[in-house]
This record gives C-alpha cells, sequence and structure tokens, in this order.
C-alpha cells in the first residue's frame, strides 16, 4: 500500500486530502453537534449536490468550460446554502429545524433537474455521490488543503467565542459577544468543510464524517478539548482504515469511510457499557 | 456620596403592542443588594434583557455606571447568571475549568487568546464559591445547586462589579438554597459586588439583602430591606393581584 502511495500521484492525493479531512470535518463537527446543527451539515451537502450536478452539465454543453473543477460550484452552492439556511431560521424564529427541509429538498430538486439534464447519472457523478479513491486530482487536494489552512485560522480566531456560542447562547448574547456574526462564519466555514469532503467520502455520507467520530468521543470525554482530540482520533482511524479497505476491495470509499466509523462508534459504546458494569460489580 | 451604578428613568416597553414595562424609574448604587420580586409575566425577564442590552426600551433612559447604555462598552463588568433551566444541555462535553474559563471570553476580547495565569484564576474563582475540588469534572455530572454556583465562578472570573442573577435557585433542592445565597451575601461584603437577584417568590428574600424592588409591569416599591418589612400583605396582593406570603 505504501508503495502504492509513493508510486501513484492519484493514491497521493486521495490520502493527503483524506487525512486532512479527517481532521477537519471531526474538528469543526464538535461545535456542530453539540450546537444540535447535525441535519444542517446534510441539507448543506445536498446544496452542495445541486452545484456539482450543475457544474456537470455545464462543462457537458459548453465546450469553455468543458474543464472546469465541479467542486468550485458545489463551494459556491454549499456556502450560498449556509447562508439561506441561516436567513430561514432567522424568518422562522419559532420553527428552525423548518429551515433544513426547505433548503436540502431545494437541494435535491435542483440536483434531479441537472442531472436528468445532463443526460443522467455516470460514473463522474458516482464519484461525487460516494467518494472516489481515484478521482482526487492534485487540484482537489490543494483546495482541500487551502480550505484546511481556513478552518485553521477561523479556530484560532474564534474558539473561545465558538465554545461560549456552543454551551449557553443565552449568555453568550449576554455578554455582548456578536454572536451572529460568529454564527454565520461558522456556517460558512461548516460549507467549505462540507465541499472539500465530499471528493473522499462523497455527498451522501460527508455528514456522517462530522458526526460520527463525535457521537463516539462524547461517550469518553469530560472534556472539550478531550472531546475534540477523541473526535479526531476517531475521525482519522475511520479514514485511513477506510481508504485502505476501498483500495484493497475496489469499493467507494465513502461506504468504507462510515462503516468504519460506525463499527468505531458501537465499539466505544458497548466497551464503555462494560466497563461501567464491570465497575459497579466491583462495588 | 452616592454612585449609580444602574438608572433607569421613565423606561416602557412593548411586545408586539402589550405593555410589558410601564414607566420604569430606579436606580441601584454601588454595593447595593437588590432583590427584583414580581410574579410571573410581571417583566422582570425584560427589565434584565433591557440593562444587558438585549432589548432597547421603546422609551426612556437606561444609564450603567454613569454611562448612556448606547455608549457603554465595559459589558464585561456585568456579570449574568440565568436559570438554570434554560442554560445548556447536561449532556456537553465540558469541564467545570473549561466552564469557568469561557467567562474571560468578553473580557480578553476577540482574537486574543487566554492569559498564561488563567488556570489559577479559574481555580480563584472556584475557591470563592466552594468548588475549587470539581475543576476537572464534567459540568453535566453535578447537582444544579453545584452548576449554578460554577456559572457564578464563570462570571466572577471576569472580576464583574455588578453581578445579575435570573431566578438562580431555580431547579436547587431546598435545603441547598440557603447555602446559595449565604454565598452570595458574602461575595457582596467582602467584594463588594453589587447584586440584582430576580427572584419568582417574596418568600425568599434573604435578611442580608439590602434593597427590595417589586415589579408588575411598573415598579410599586423600591427601597430598603427594612421599610419593606413593614408593608402589609395586602397591600403586595393588591400589587400582585393574588395572595402573597411574607416569611422573615
Amino acid at each position: 500500500m505504501i508503495e502504492a502511495i509513493l508510486r501513484y500521484e492519484f493514491l497521493q492525493n486521495a490520502f493527503f486530502s483524506g487525512l486532512i479531512i479527517g481532521i477537519i470535518a471531526p474538528l469543526l463537527g464538535v461545535f456542530i453537534v453539540v450546537r444540535r446543527l447535525s441535519l444542517i451539515a446534510d441539507a448543506l451537502s445536498h446544496v452542495t449536490l445541486a452545484g456539482i450536478a450543475g457544474s456537470l452539465y455545464v462543462s457537458q454543453n459548453f465546450a469553455a468550460l468543458a474543464l472546469l473543477n465541479p467542486i468550485y460550484l458545489g463551494i459556491i452552492a454549499s456556502v450560498s446554502g449556509s447562508v439561506l439556511i441561516e436567513r430561514l431560521r432567522r424568518l422562522y424564529k419559532h420553527y428552525e429545524e423548518l429551515a433544513i427541509p426547505i433548503i436540502m429538498s431545494g437541494g435535491i430538486g435542483l440536483s434531479a433537474i441537472f442531472i436528468s439534464l445532463a443526460s443522467g447519472f455516470n460514473t463522474d457523478l458516482m464519484s461525487y455521490l460516494f467518494g472516489s479513491v481515484s478521482a482526487v486530482s492534485r487540484q482537489d487536494l490543494w483546495v482541500v488543503l487551502a480550505i484546511a489552512a481556513v478552518v485553521v485560522i477561523f479556530l484560532l480566531l474564534f474558539f473561545k467565542e465558538l465554545f461560549v456560542l456552543s454551551f449557553d447562547e443565552e449568555y453568550a448574547k449576554a455578554s455582548g459577544l456578536p454572536a451572529k456574526w460568529i454564527h454565520l462564519l461558522f456556517m460558512i466555514v461548516v460549507a467549505l468543510v462540507i465541499a472539500a469532503s465530499m471528493r473522499i467520502v462523497g455527498i451522501l455520507l460527508v455528514s456522517s464524517l462530522m458526526t460520527l467520530p463525535v457521537a463516539a468521543a462524547m461517550r469518553l470525554a469530560k472534556g472539550f478539548k478531550q472531546a475534540i482530540l477523541y473526535a479526531i482520533i476517531f475521525g482519522e482511524l475511520a479514514v485511513i482504515m477506510g481508504l485502505v479497505s476501498a483500495f484493497y476491495l475496489n469499493l467507494a470509499p465513502g461506504g468504507t469511510i462510515v462503516v468504519t466509523s460506525i463499527l468505531i462508534l458501537l465499539f466505544v459504546i458497548v466497551s464503555k457499557k462494560v466497563t461501567i458494569r464491570n465497575k459497579e460489580a466491583a462495588l | 456620596m452616592t454612585n449609580p451604578i444602574i438608572q433607569l428613568q421613565n423606561v416602557s416597553f412593548q411586545y408586539d403592542g402589550t405593555q410589558a414595562l410601564n414607566n420604569i424609574s430606579f436606580q441601584v448604587e454601588q454595593g447595593d443588594f437588590l432583590a427584583l420580586l414580581g410574579p410571573n409575566g410581571s417583566g422582570k425577564s425584560t427589565l434584565l434583557k433591557l440593562i444587558l442590552g438585549l432589548l432597547k426600551p421603546a422609551s426612556g433612559e437606561i444609564e450603567l455606571f454613569g454611562e448612556s447604555i448606547q455608549s457603554f462598552k465595559q459589558r464585561e463588568w456585568i456579570g449574568y447568571v440565568s436559570q438554570k433551566s434554560n442554560a445548556f444541555n447536561s449532556g456537553f462535553p465540558a469541564t467545570v475549568a473549561e466552564v469557568v474559563k469561557s467567562g474571560l471570553t468578553k473580557k480578553i476580547g476577540l482574537f486574543n487568546h487566554y492569559p498564561k495565569d488563567v488556570d489559577k484564576r479559574v481555580i480563584k474563582a472556584l475557591e470563592a464559591v466552594g468548588m475549587e475540588n470539581f475543576a476537572t469534572r464534567n459540568i453535566g455530572q453535578l447537582s444544579g445547586g453545584q452548576q449554578q454556583r460554577v456559572f457564578i465562578a464563570r462570571a466572577l472570573i471576569a472580576e464583574p462589579k455588578l453581578l445579575i442573577l435570573d431566578e438562580p435557585t431555580v431547579g436547587i433542592d431546598h435545603e441547598n438554597v440557603q447555602s446559595f445565597y449565604d454565598m452570595l451575601v458574602k461575595l457582596n461584603e467582602e467584594r463588594q459586588i453589587t447584586m440584582i437577584l430576580v427572584t419568582h417568590d417574596v418568600d425568599i428574600v434573604s435578611e442580608h439583602i439590602s434593597h427590595v424592588a417589586c415589579l408588575n409591569k411598573t415598579i410599586h416599591f423600591h427601597g430598603y430591606k427594612n421599610d419593606f418589612d413593614h408593608i402589609s400583605e395586602q397591600k403586595l396582593d393588591a400589587w400582585y393581584g393574588h395572595k402573597v406570603r411574607k416569611i422573615h
């Protein structure tokens, strides 16, 4: 495997992108999960699909745009989706979750139109839906790296504010923090990470890499930093094991990564139950 | 020499056309321990939100520390502790120390990092509320009363001059309520922190409180605790529109 990575550029692209995503997706995921925004990540990934499908359609039909990397329109769609969701959430103050089905079905609807216009499913689209080991280009890797840099800078600047906002929104507002702006920036960064992750895990499974490692981490962590650390460890484990098995078994990495994450989660839940039972038995 | 920390002049506020607060005027001075009393829907929380700057009054003037609330920038001087019930979800993965530390967020400002001695400050703040042995515990595993003490430590770490507490004893066991109030009194006396305590019941006004304000859309009484003690229960009934019991 290591030899193959050294030899083939496409494998390098996939693995390095995977390793980066394995860090940034669970890292932001911790904030998403504790703020109960997991479903928003799902909605945004479907909006990203609309951008991807739109881009595939455009490059099929306009020769000048034939080489356009779909990731760019995906990013634009995802970020616009995040801003729209915030608008809708404020419009339906007492039914905030309404924003999710509105944006989600909008995203799927647009995707369906673009996919049928682009004369149906093809392998290219499949690789966006469920991820791919072979389809990640060097350009994709650079985009992932750039997005990772944005995430790191964002968290360096706003970590403590995000913690307060996540822990107790009312307190954050009462203490005079610009909660609205920080939240909007956060949603935009989430949209970027979703766009970055889709190449590896696929659009339909992006949100799983933001939530499953966090779900496992929350079973074990006492504190917030600890939760982040565990989430990243579980995320990386899932990405590495998932990519390796996808490569050898010729499967879509989105599937193998998600199944690995679920196995990790199950293992954590069961082993925690067992230790608690043993402790109780010892008393 | 008086030092008004909060001054409200003819403040009114409406929610969707309904009058929530009507022509409120009162002031709180340095070192006061004010209990704000009133029944449900009397506008207590609205009044706090106005003071915290979360709502803007329809008319009237609010001054904080001698400055108009519009131009007042030292929000870190004001510590705020809300009702436990709506504060956070108990599965949140955070240690007590992490929660207390987050009380410095506004004080150190955007883009800046925590100071080097932050861990010492966390312990000091926890000592003030008698929770120094819980620093590494998960916040969700503490009892309601212990959590409220942690939230007070979170306010104290920023060294506030004014502490606003919105029904802090809701959800706390009855036997712990008294020691909770004793702790507030100590902070008020030793650190000269001005306190505004909103409570739902007249019953829990402790003997250590210096001032009392009775609110029901408008201020019915504002003055020294001793004067409040002389008000008849009949009068309170009339203000609040239901039977009120006073316990000393």
